[in-house]
């Protein structure tokens, strides 16, 4: 099916998240959409599949111009998409979950759909036991369950959105030589939304690249991973001279940490981490780094291994007992992971605070918020409420939440959202921190962020943090590669 | 649609009109006058000394519970079972009153402590339950109600039994030191008014002053961001269902040993429940809970007296207030019905 | 107690769990479509009430029963509309119309309380009940019984073998899934709330027509809570709920009968035993006791065991979803 987009344009609010997109798609090609997160990939593919409306511009399909008001919609007229999280339904049996929106009889058929399954699941090379429920299966099964769902549905395009995420390698040969199958030998349209770049080189016959919002080029793969890599990170900004500044005794040591998730299993970290050091963790979403920092953190429990606290072991520790030793940590939702909407600053600062006293001093709590808001430049008042305030202002009030003499500071993006001069200001402030002995860990999407602001760098990749290699020796180029996975 | 601006400033007393015309509804249906039934509900009880003491006595619990309601509220915690820990309460009270002998003063004393250890004991239960054993803390207080209500016919048909034999309908008198003295032949005692008075100052600073308040209210507006600034989410649920069974507990006694004089069947007289519809209505308001409370007692006991004079059922009092709140979560944000506000034009 | 007494105390214990039978299907249905229909007690008392006035005054039982049905139905969409489309809590709404349901029901009851009235005929089905221990326990009772066992095989039908039923269950455990599948979540959560509500209200009606006939002030207060625990007692399961509401009638006989014959049994403790049994249940399905004792089981066993131990509710129950 021919798949054509057309100056596809969605805002919100002043974000634009889509700006003036148009690409076209033949039939039997795969196509890589490539960006860093928040480029503006899975609004677009969103829009594709009917699961949100653009503001303007049209969508054709085979030349005829289509509107969809639901995901099934989308999907009656060809469009399937499959979710990095599968959008199934966990306590169901396979079967079940294959049916809902399929047979349209009272009465369920369950004969005929159990033949029909094994005929798409052997037809790809899938694999599964079709009477287990989908709460039992890993992350690769439910992904090819939805595929068979999408084929039987008549898909004629398939959206993937970082279908590999999660998934073993065997399932995902599984599922590229699906892929494969389905686009080179029957004429579907693919279109593999990833930011791994050699995955897009396995895979892809051509790439769209974005950026903030804008379809910054495309090429034809194979192709050099560097082109892609500038088109999707831009030119990268000369460095700035950083003062040096003596380092420490170790503020961090994390010994053969093994963590296990369910998405993901991270191993066999080593990493040393010294007071006053900036430690960058780069990489694609999802790759170990965020699971990591919550394991220093003491939110996840590591399977096996030390994590070492000025000489502590914190290993078994809860969050809260990491937390009264010194240990900060930031998450990156706002209002779902770190303030409280209708709690004003001041309550904020006395809840942060690392002593308390039975009752309160109201007068002496906002005095002591007007500083610190003054400090890190809150614009609001100590009575303001934290939902009142703009995102920005948001991110500012996390760091003003950070108490004076921390062992260690774990950011999970720490600028997302703000402009350049915030950034500026944030990070003037972080690193005043470093007088303190205050060892700080950041992850972040943006490729330049990392190298501007880390001593040392450490890239995660599909759950394998690489070598730790210095900031100022390593080339975007060189960080890209890693990132793709290409160590 | 679009509503005037006049409209939008006078909604707040659209659900209130709109209850009262649902009774007068059903004053007109059973053939009742409305104007002479609303009369004798809300204006001649103040008109009357006892009346008015009634009301009274019947506020005190009422507002004990609808304030320990609000800690735990705070807390975001459904404590339904606020009506178990104020049975609770009467039972410790009752088992004082019928076992020791002492001075008036100090088997008072003895009484309100064990009868708030006994509902805070029921109210960490209900925590228990929820923290530990992952138990929903309506189900489980709705649990412990049940059990809280068949301890006492236990208590009532076996050991407490008068000595003339069970009658199941409730123990014996208590001895007279035991009581809280009354004004005036009325069921209202003055100790317990004042109880109930700095239990309102108590709540007031526990809620605004104190470190643990702001916890709670972290707690209950984002659980997980309150976890990430440090707050406990399970050892502040279990205090806070621990002082709101003390406050309910304290009820409870109040309703032993001034309301009647012993232990009865039916002791809470559902106060615990009327105590959640009070803290909706006040919309969570500490300083407005008082008042509705006293709103609560006038219309329950008016509508006692209404029967009294007319044979109407006394329901009448719960359904007004029960109408209201209904009305206020249903009808009470005009923009949630699809009414748009009108453009401020001066901007 | 010889072998016709214990017929006759089971076969007395089956009627009496009818009606909860039935509510506790219709409160089933609700639930499994992510809603919580909190106001059992007061809607089963409205039902009761009107279900007898209208049967008494027009003199037809079906009528009563339809409109015990009708104001049961009429409840749920209360708070249906206050959930989905007010976005206020469940709960809140549910537990309000608790309580007015009480006070509804006693005051436009008062007069009629304590008449005689019409009831639900005997119906022996022939041949059937003149079985041995089966025909007096299943087949010599009245219609509401078989309308309850009816029920039962028709919800657990509906629930896991139609297609409507797989949108029912789909919108409880992940209503965007549904949503994206194409199913109308809001209009499926519309459609069970009332269709439970007009359960609950048969469940009622039946109380007053057919198992404790008449009505007075309070006449079944504190029913509905218990059929809301049994619900979850059996795991959202019609069928092992109809278990639970006949464990609970076979409980409540067996008080009756203990304090007749041992007057020393405290009646209490056996009234607090479903309560406590609720509890037991929701920390086994609720609390991580369950997971650990199966870790203890063969590999190959555990999964079967924990499906079928797992009485998990609903994933999204009194969730609410933005339909964009």
């Amino acid at each position: 099916m021919h798949v054509e987009l057309k100056e596809i344009r969605k805002y919100f609010g002043e974000v634009k998240a889509n700006d003036n997109i148009s690409v076209s798609l033949e039939p039997g090609k795969i196509y890589g959409l490539l960006g860093e997160n928040g480029a503006g990939k899975s609004t677009l593919m969103k829009i594709l599949s009917g699961y949100q409306p653009q503001d303007s511009g049209e969508i054709l399909l085979d030349h005829k111009a289509v509107d969809f008001p639901s995901p099934a919609a989308a999907l009656g007229a060809g469009l399937g998409m499959l979710y990095q999280d599968p959008l199934d339904i966990p306590p169901f049996s396979i079967i079940d979950n294959y049916l809902l929106g399929r047979d349209n009889r009272l009465s369920l058929d369950y004969r005929t759909v159990i033949a029909e399954m094994n005929e798409i699941i052997t037809r790809y090379g899938f694999e599964a036991d079709i009477h287990a429920h989908i709460d039992t299966l890993s992350l690769g099964e439910r992904q090819q369950l939805e595929l068979v769902r999408l084929l039987a549905g008549g898909a004629q395009v398939f959206i993937l959105d970082e279908p590999t995420t999660g998934i073993s390698v065997e399932q995902k040969d599984v599922l590229f030589s699906s892929m494969r199958k389905l686009a080179h030998e029957e004429g579907k349209t693919i279109i593999l939304v990833s930011h791994k770049l050699d995955e897009v080189q396995e895979l892809c016959d051509h790439a769209f690249v974005l950026r903030r919002g804008k379809l910054v080029g495309q090429s034809t793969i194979p192709c050099p991973n560097e082109k892609l890599v500038e088109m999707m990170f831009g030119q990268v900004p000369t460095r700035r001279e950083r003062l040096p500044f003596d380092l420490g005794n170790p503020a961090l040591e994390l010994i053969n940490v093994n963590i296990s998730t369910y998405r993901l299993n991270v191993s066999n970290i080593n990493l040393q981490i010294f007071a006053g050091e900036v430690i960058g963790l780069a990489g694609l979403e999802g790759s170990g780094q965020g699971i990591l920092l919550r394991t220093i953190a003491g939110l996840i429990q590591p399977e096996s291994g030390q994590v070492v606290v000025s000489g502590q072991d914190l290993t078994k520790s809860s969050y809260h007992k990491s937390r009264n030793f010194g240990v900060a940590y930031c998450a990156a939702g706002r209002l779902e992971e770190g303030l409280v909407s209708k709690l004003s600053l001041t309550e904020h600062m006395l809840l942060a605070e690392p002593t308390h006293t039975f009752m309160i001093d109201w007068p002496a709590a906002r005095e002591r918020t007007n500083s610190r808001i003054e400090q890190y430049q809150v614009v609001g008042q100590p009575e303001s409420t934290a939902d009142q305030l703009s995102g920005g202002n948001q991110q500012r009030l996390l760091f003003a939440l950070l108490n004076p003499g921390l062992k260690v500071i774990l950011l999970e993006h720490p600028t997302r959202g703000l402009d350049v001069r915030s950034m500026d200001w944030i990070w003037e402030q972080m690193y005043a921190r470093r007088e303190d002995g205050t060892a700080l860990v950041f992850m972040s999407a943006d490729l330049d962020e990392i190298l501007e602001r880390s001593d040392r760098i450490a890239v995660f990749s599909g759950g394998v943090m690489s070598r730790v290699v210095n900031a100022s020796e390593v080339s975007v180029d060189q960080l890209g590669h890693m990132i793709g996975g290409q160590a | 649609m679009i509503l005037p601006r006049w409209a939008e400033r006078f909604w707040p007393v659209v659900p209130i009109i709109g209850a009262l015309l649902f009774i007068i509804a059903l004053l007109f249906l059973f053939g009742a006058d409305p104007l002479e039934s609303l009369n004798i509900m809300f204006l001649k009880p103040f008109e009357n000394q006892a009346k008015m003491l009634s009301v009274m006595a019947f506020w005190v619990p009422l507002t004990l519970c609808a304030l320990g309601l609000l800690v735990t509220f705070t807390g975001g915690l459904w404590n339904i079972g606020v009506e178990g820990q104020m049975i609770l309460g009467s039972l410790g009270a009752s088992w004082i009153a019928l076992t020791v002998d002492a001075p008036a003063f100090v088997l008072i004393f003895l009484e309100i402590i064990v009868a708030m250890l006994a509902g805070a004991l029921w109210g960490a239960l209900t925590g228990f339950l929820k923290t530990h054993g992952k138990v929903h803390e309506i189900f489980g207080g709705l649990a412990l109600n049940n059990l809280a209500s068949m301890l006492s016919l236990y208590l009532i048909a076996g050991p407490w039994q008068p000595p003339e034999g069970g009658s199941f309908r409730g123990t014996p008198p208590f001895q007279e030191a035991a009581l809280l003295p009354r004004f005036a032949e009325s069921r209202f005692s003055p100790i317990s008014f004042v109880l109930t008075i700095l239990a309102i100052g108590l709540v007031f600073f526990a809620l605004n002053n104190s470190f643990w308040g702001l916890k709670l209210k972290a707690l209950g507006k984002n659980a997980r961001s309150a976890f990430l600034l440090g707050v406990s989410s399970e050892r502040e649920t279990i205090y806070a269902m621990m002082f709101c069974g003390a406050l309910a507990g304290l009820g409870g006694a109040v309703r032993v040993l001034s309301w009647f004089d012993s232990l009865r069947q039916n002791i809470s007289g559902g106060i615990g429940y009327l105590a959640i519809l009070v803290v909706m209505l006040a919309a969570y308001r500490l300083l407005l809970v008082p008042f509705i409370s006293f709103f609560f007692s006038l219309v329950l006991n008016g509508s006692l007296t209404l029967q009294l004079k007319t044979q109407l059922h006394s329901s009448l009092g719960g359904i007004l207030t029960g109408v209201m709140v209904l009305f206020i979560l249903l009808f009470g944000e005009a923009s949630k019905l699809g009414f748009r506000k009108e453009v401020e034009k001066d901007e | 107690m010889n072998d016709l007494y214990i017929v006759s105390f089971f076969a007395s214990a089956i009627l009496n769990s009818s009606p909860l039978i039935i509510a506790v299907c219709g409160e089933t249905l609700t639930e499994r479509a992510g809603v919580v229909n909190l106001s059992l007690d007061g809607s089963m008392l409205m039902a009761a009430m009107s279900g007898f006035i209208v049967a008494y005054e027009m003199d037809n039982i079906w009528l009563g029963f339809f409109a015990g049905a009708a104001v049961g139905a009429f409840f749920a969409l209360i708070i249906a509309f206050g959930s989905i489309r007010l976005k206020q809590s469940q709960f809140a709404i549910g537990f309000v119309l608790t309580l007015l349901g009480a006070d509804l029901s006693a005051f436009l009851g008062q007069n009629h309380t304590r008449l005689p009235g019409p009831s639900v005929a005997h119906l022996s089905i022939p041949y059937l009940a003149d079985l041995p221990i089966l025909g007096p326990l299943f087949f010599d009772q009245n219609i509401i019984v078989y309308f309850s066992f009816v029920l039962v095989a028709v919800t657990w039908w509906w629930l896991n073998r139609t297609q409507p039923g797989l949108h029912l269950r789909s919108v409880g455990e992940r209503p965007e899934a549904a949503f994206a599948r194409g199913v109308k979540v809001n209009l499926v959560r519309y459609l069970y709330s009332i269709v439970g509500g007009a359960l609950v209200g048969l469940a009622g009606a039946s109380y007053s027509l057919g198992i404790k006939i008449g009505w007075s002030d309070n006449h079944i207060l504190g029913l509905g809570w218990i059929a809301l625990a049994i619900v979850i007692f059996g795991g959202w399961s019609p069928v092992r709920g109809a278990f639970g509401a006949i464990l609970f009638g076979v409980t409540k006989g067996l008080a009756t009968y203990l304090q007749g014959t041992f007057p020393g049994v405290s009646i209490q403790a056996l009234n607090s035993l479903p309560w406590i049994l609720m509890i037991m249940v929701l920390i086994l399905v609720s609390g991580d006791f369950t997971e650990r004792l199966i870790a203890y089981m063969p590999q190959s066993v555990q999964d079967p065991l924990r499906r079928q131990l797992r009485l998990a509710p609903p994933l999204a129950l009194g969730a609410t979803l933005d339909e964009e």
